[in-house]
């Protein structure tokens, strides 16, 4: 049966639309919108990146952790998050797009990572604060993406959030053993709190009102929840957190609202999250140039082990 | 050999859970060859006891039915309820059945 090529696309899009309407999966294979596809490329490739940029700020305290329980903790974390990484970009090749060009486009600054890894991890309660923040923070983020409409993305982000958890409690044991240490302990804790607390809150992305994707995402079950509903149900489950283990979460504008049965908090510097973007941030250039040097450094190893597979090859 | 600019082959990676279940799709990777790719596999997927056994299969070994194709080549199936041990009535005084 041969249709004109324009009722042939209009066929296709409704059956595209149903799937999305059914809440049923998008599969590789399945003809979808250019628009779509682009988006889930730019979305997954940007959570791929943001955890392969993500190993660098706790990797900078593993020659460092003040015992080899915390060293074995903070090392497998970090392996889990190049994991996470791979699952991702496997996700994101399935729309056609290839390892090498990802990685190119990470180092070119053409595709972005999240803003949060930009910033420096000074002390070590930062390895602590990273876990239970940025990783609750995370957490919030990817449980619904668990349901995102395109399957292969779903299917990585399950797997994600399964090993998330431990991430998010390690730290947050971390914190709690420096909290019963000394007032010298108990400082640096609460002055990490201090610097990671907005740019965590940062996380979520700009507000609703200036978020234009938004819309065009939750319609095609690609995110499942607005920035600000994240953000919201954040500080709802972190204000609790903070009070068991001692610390101020530094926002004088935070208190319960009877009425809503939420917390009001402050708003983020957004300037400094549009700033942070654009590469402006402490660490942009940093995190960036250490990517390009390891992927260059391991250039000859890949090249080794291509060229003796190519001599290998036939022999089993 | 241009293959040194490009990717290592994708690899397709399919992971048993514990004895007695299927093989599982879980994901893919690149590798250099079939060993590596194992090697890799292990790292990537089970990192906490997903598994007892591994398969990696280059991705284009992998030949699949097209999306296009799901009508003809399903429907078959669908007027056959006939092979369902629904289709047939018996009598409910027949224990065992």
């Amino acid at each position: 049966m041969t249709l004109a090529p324009e009722a042939d696309e209009s066929a296709l899009q409704a059956a595209f639309d149903a799937t999305i309407e059914r809440h049923d999966r998008i599969e590789p294979r399945d003809w979808m919108p250019e628009a779509y596809r682009k988006t889930v490329v730019r979305q997954v490739a940007q959570h791929a990146h943001s955890e392969i940029i993500g190993m660098q700020p706790e990797g900078n305290w593993i020659t460092r952790a003040p015992s080899l329980r915390r060293k074995a903790i903070l090392l497998a974390k970090v392996q889990d998050e190049a994991g996470h990484g791979l699952y991702l970009y496997s996700a994101c090749e399935t729309l056609g797009v290839s390892r090498m060009e990802l990685t190119e486009m990470l180092i070119n600054g053409k595709q972005k990572y999240s803003s949060i890894f930009n910033y420096p991890t000074l002390s070590y309660a930062d390895v602590g604060t990273i876990g239970w923040l940025v990783d609750g923070a995370a957490i919030c983020n990817q449980v619904p993406l668990c349901r995102t409409s395109y399957g292969p993305y779903g299917r990585s982000m399950i797997r994600i959030c399964k090993e998330e958890s431990f991430h998010q409690r390690q730290g947050y044991e971390l914190l709690a053993t420096m909290m019963r240490g000394t007032d010298e302990q108990r400082e640096m804790v609460q002055e990490s709190v201090n610097r990671f607390w907005w740019p965590a809150l940062m996380m979520f992305g700009p507000p609703d009102d200036d978020s234009p994707n938004t819309a065009q995402s939750m319609a095609w079950g690609i995110k499942r929840n607005t920035n600000d509903d994240l953000r919201q149900r954040m500080v709802d489950m972190t204000v609790p957190q903070a009070e068991a283990l001692g610390v101020t979460l530094p926002d004088p504008e935070l208190r319960w609202n009877e009425e809503r049965q939420s917390y009001d908090f402050g708003s983020p510097d957004w300037d400094e999250f549009k700033d942070v973007i654009k590469g402006n941030g402490p660490c942009n250039k940093q995190r960036i140039a250490h990517r390009r040097r390891a992927h260059e450094d391991g250039a000859w190893v890949r090249e080794a082990a291509t060229a003796f597979a190519a001599r290998t090859e036939g022999d089993g | 050999m241009t293959e040194i600019q490009g990717d290592w082959p994708l690899y397709e990676v399919f992971v048993r859970g514990k004895r007695g279940l299927n093989h599982v799709h879980v994901g893919s990777l690149h590798a250099a060859d079939d060993e590596m790719a194992v090697r890799h596999a292990r790292d990537v997927y089970t990192r906490r006891n997903e598994g007892v056994s591994i398969w990696v299969v280059r991705s284009d070994a992998i030949t699949a039915s097209s999306p296009d194709e799901k009508d003809p080549l399903f429907a078959p199936s669908g007027d056959k309820v006939y092979r369902h041990p629904t289709f047939y009535d018996i009598p409910d005084n027949v224990p065992h059945m």
